[in-house]
């Protein structure tokens, strides 16, 4: 490490928001040529400390020496002026203007877009990536637009890069695209750093991770002297298991019977197109594709938040009655007696309401329980302690608003609330999604405490190791189209990405479990 | 090199815990800002002394029985105005309708009370009037609801040419209704006869709109704050999806808090002209549709704090009409102190969520740290 310069060095780095500490006096350096990995659990700072660096905050404390001088950032003008540039999670492009007109947006002089093309296609051509200056935002991918979001800042002169969750957008294909050009980046001397939950990226990717624990530095380390049990102590403060359970199916039979659904968009675009598969009870039944490939509109027509165009949805309960749930809205699929709980992808859009208390987001599904025209607060109350407790759910009090949580305990008082009325039927979409290590072996253990308690669970997930490990059979979207279903203990993950991208897979032919 | 000069003047951080007594203190601040404020320009712009000016509002509010029943049937009016606002507003549906909801509760009352008088006692008058007005102005709500419901129509622009509407409305049927004939006004309704003029209650003619008033402050706490209906309203002021996604009928729960909107105005709108003024003017609202507004706003959409912001801006611009006479200035004088008075009060809402962190105070806790 003698021959590496040093790019950015945080010294005593304090940031508080009101009573809370989300960097408490972290030390740090960033060498050029290195991929570093920054590692903590759900509000550990690790955000919080690279928007420090790139103008976003401004610390209370403590100074940022970028080069060996000390420096004040203070806006990301400042940040991208001392070619330091961040991506962000959520892409921060014009969906009508063209590659080339996102990245020069907000640069001062002359517009010159041939002239900035030519550039874009040099900074392309130098590390690998692969984009289209002329190409419109709203007909790329999300792997394209990231990359757009990339070249973007090193068109800026960029060469300490920041990417705050890079892949956890993106097919394994794509992350693999992404990892070889951090890696030519690397090569040509930039200074890299990655903010990530994903331990097996950290592993494939970086040279050295840096660990941060609730707002402190918990030590660094040399990727290639370490190792995933190791860095997950680290960042939880005591040794934790890392195998995810998959009981044996109990008793399974069919409880919904899903028949050549097919769901338009208001735009009408087709999302799903034909969708036929069986979800039986006592079984986690993973769904596996590349985002926006009918994940969120299977999962919403189920719950009667979609309209269909064809197909059907049939709930089979135990003594063999079969109910038809196309064309009822969730009321309805309630009072029909059918216990649905579904965990949506948009947590605080769709499944809970951010302003409310934990009490209150209890009440959401049972509020009209009773005759009387008042709302019985009592009993939410008291499943609001209860989840609270069972799930350690970490919060100052019943009565703060879910908003304030971290990511991980606004997804454990969800799928809490949800699991509390005993379904027969969980939905669940992206359940782990931003979530930190510990946090996520809570919500698998849920999920597997469901499926044993005989409950139909159907497992939307992005992290193909996950599904792999948890799943009892894999369901695999491509564009809105079911490219196969195999069963989950068998299936590789390599075969899992092909189906996600080719129908079928590699060599074209269906497998059934 | 030098670091002092480059960190920035001030930084702002959205505060996280707000502290109970906060909010209370910064509005109060705000307020003793604002007089201070007041009283300096009037100092500058009129040479009097700015507390016989704060007496003058005083006095003006409250100078004389009379002059207090005055301004507690303005309080009275413009809380049955905001309260009714408040559950659409709870529900982000921003009703700036109000004025014309309460002024179609006026017409339907003076309606029944001109073409109904001959054939029915004062009794039945009185209910077909409560009837009338209620559905009146329940309609003008339902309307704006109605297309936002079905087909997303933007409820401020419509709620806001509702008022027109009714504005046009009344100034047809004051010509058709004129009395004495070519006045163009309809001048006191059933002055000889007083049918349909809501019962004096306790003898004094402005204790009715009082007591309606505190009844339906408290119902409407208790509607908003602990029925099924006032959550189902939270729930889908903030956030459609999941209003939706929990199986609340969303276009059922806006027409119905509208129509309840609308009522409530439609009720105001039957005192105005049953109980306060007896006749019916296109301006007999005064205003109080798009006050309401400010005074629910103001109150974070709680009824209960709403009777003191209603107040705070009653006695407000009581005071300053009166300041305009006393000391002989024109009446935009008094529009400058309401401005100014109102100005500190809404920007203090942005003290109230963020803190402005000074760069010397930042060092100083520094220090004092060492």
């Amino acid at each position: 490490m003698e021959n590496k310069t040093v790019a950015v060095s945080l010294k005593n780095i304090t940031k508080r928001f009101g009573s809370v500490v989300a960097s408490d006096n972290v030390s740090m350096d960033i060498y050029r040529g290195e991929i570093l990995a920054i590692l903590g659990e759900n509000g550990s700072g690790k955000t919080t400390l690279m928007n420090m660096i790139s103008g976003i905050y401004f610390p209370d404390e403590g100074t940022i020496e970028v080069n060996g001088k000390e420096t004040v950032i203070r806006s990301p003008r400042d940040a991208i002026n001392l070619g330091i540039g961040m991506i962000h999670q959520h892409f921060k492009l014009v969906d009508v203007l063209t590659a080339a007109e996102n990245i020069v947006l907000g640069l001062e002089g002359r517009l010159n877009l041939k002239e900035a093309s030519r550039k874009i296609r040099e900074i392309c051509d130098a590390y690998g990536f692969d984009v289209d200056p002329s190409q419109k935002i709203y007909d790329m991918s999300v792997s394209q637009k990231q990359t757009v979001e990339i070249v973007k800042v090193l068109y800026r002169g960029a060469d300490i890069l920041i990417l705050d969750e890079p892949t956890a957008v993106l097919t394994p294909q794509e992350t693999e695209k992404l990892f070889a050009v951090l890696r030519n980046m690397r090569e040509s001397g930039k200074a890299i750093v990655i903010i990530t939950h994903k331990m097996h990226e950290v592993e494939e990717l970086s040279d050295r991770v840096v660990i941060l624990r609730r707002g402190k530095y918990a030590g660094q380390k040399a990727t290639k002297d370490t190792d995933a049990q190791e860095m997950t102590n680290m960042m939880v403060g005591r040794s934790v298991e890392l195998n995810i359970k998959r009981p044996e199916p109990v008793a399974p039979k069919p409880r919904l019977e899903v028949k050549d659904l097919t769901v338009r968009s208001e735009e009408g675009i087709v999302k799903l197109d034909h969708v036929s598969f069986t979800a039986n009870s006592g079984e986690i039944l993973g769904v596996a594709g590349i985002s926006g490939s009918g994940q969120k509109e299977l999962l919403e027509a189920i719950a009667g938040l979609q309209p269909v165009e064809t197909g059907s949805v049939t709930y089979i309960e135990d003594d063999g009655r079969r109910e038809e749930l196309i064309g009822k809205d969730p009321l309805e699929i309630a009072n029909m007696g059918v216990a649905l709980s579904f965990v949506p992808e948009d947590r605080l859009g769709m499944g809970l309401v951010g302003s409310m208390d934990l009490n209150d987001n209890m009440m959401l599904r049972s509020f009209r329980e009773g005759h009387s025209p008042f709302t019985d607060r009592k009993t939410p109350h008291h499943v609001a302690e209860s989840v609270v407790e069972e799930l350690q759910v970490r919060t100052p009090s019943l009565e703060t608003p879910v908003s304030r949580l971290s990511g991980g305990n606004v997804q454990k008082v969800l799928v809490g609330r949800e699991i509390t009325s005993a379904p027969s039927v969980l939905l669940t979409a992206y359940a782990v999604r931003g979530l930190d290590i510990n946090s996520s072996y809570t919500i698998y253990d849920l999920i597997n405490r469901q499926k044993q308690a005989g409950v139909a669970v159907i497992y939307v997930g992005e992290d193909l190791d996950v599904l792999l490990e948890l799943a009892d059979r894999i369901l695999v979207l491509c564009g809105g189209k079911v490219s196969g279903i195999i069963p989950g203990r068998s299936a590789l993950k390599q075969e899992v990405g092909l189906m996600m991208t080719r129908m079928g897979g590699s060599n074209g032919e269906q497998k059934d479990a | 090199m030098n670091k002092k000069t480059r960190e920035p003047l001030f930084h702002i951080t959205k505060r996280v815990n707000i502290p109970r007594w906060l909010p209370m203190a910064v509005r109060l601040s705000a307020i003793v800002m604002a007089l201070l404020v007041c009283a300096l320009i009037s100092v500058l712009l009129t040479g009097e002394n700015p507390l016989s000016i704060y007496g003058t509002i005083l006095s003006g509010s409250f100078g004389s029985t009379r002059k207090t029943w005055v301004t507690l049937q303005n309080v009275a009016m413009l809380l049955i105005i905001s309260l009714a606002v408040t559950p659409a507003f709870r529900m982000r549906f921003w009703n700036v309708g109000g004025e014309g909801q309460t002024l179609a509760g006026c017409l339907a009352a003076a309606a029944c009370m001109i073409c109904l008088r001959d054939v029915m006692p004062s009794w039945l008058l009185m209910i077909c009037m409560f009837i009338a007005s209620l559905a009146a102005g329940g309609l003008w709500g339902f309307i704006p609801a109605f297309f936002k419901a079905k087909w997303g129509t933007n409820e401020t622009l419509f709620t806001l040419m509702m008022n027109y509407i009714a504005t046009q409305l009344v100034a047809y049927f004051c010509v058709v209704w004129e009395s004495p004939k070519g006045s163009g006004q309809i001048g006191v309704i059933n002055q000889k006869t007083e049918m349909g003029w809501l019962p004096v209650v306790g003898g004094q003619r402005y204790l009715l709109p009082v007591l309606v008033a505190v009844a339906l402050c408290a119902a409407m706490y208790i509607y908003l704050t602990f029925s099924k209906h006032g959550f189902e309203i939270s729930v889908v002021g903030e956030s459609e999806r999941t209003a939706h996604y929990v199986g609340i009928k969303v276009e059922k729960v806006i027409m119905r808090t509208m129509i309840l909107s609308g009522a409530v105005c439609g009720l105001a709108g039957l005192l105005l002209v049953g109980s306060v003024n007896h006749t019916l003017t296109t301006t007999l609202v005064g205003g109080r549709g798009f006050t309401a507004v400010m005074v629910s706003w103001l109150a974070k959409f709680n009824p209960i704090w709403m009777i003191v912001t209603s107040f705070l801006i009653v006695v407000l611009e009581r005071g300053a009409s009166e300041i305009s006479t006393n000391f002989g200035l024109n009446k935009s004088f008094s529009d400058i102190l309401t401005g100014i008075i109102l100005f500190f009060i809404i920007g203090s809402e942005f003290f109230i969520r963020y803190k402005v962190n000074f760069r010397h105070a930042a060092e100083a806790e520094k220090e004092a740290k060492r």
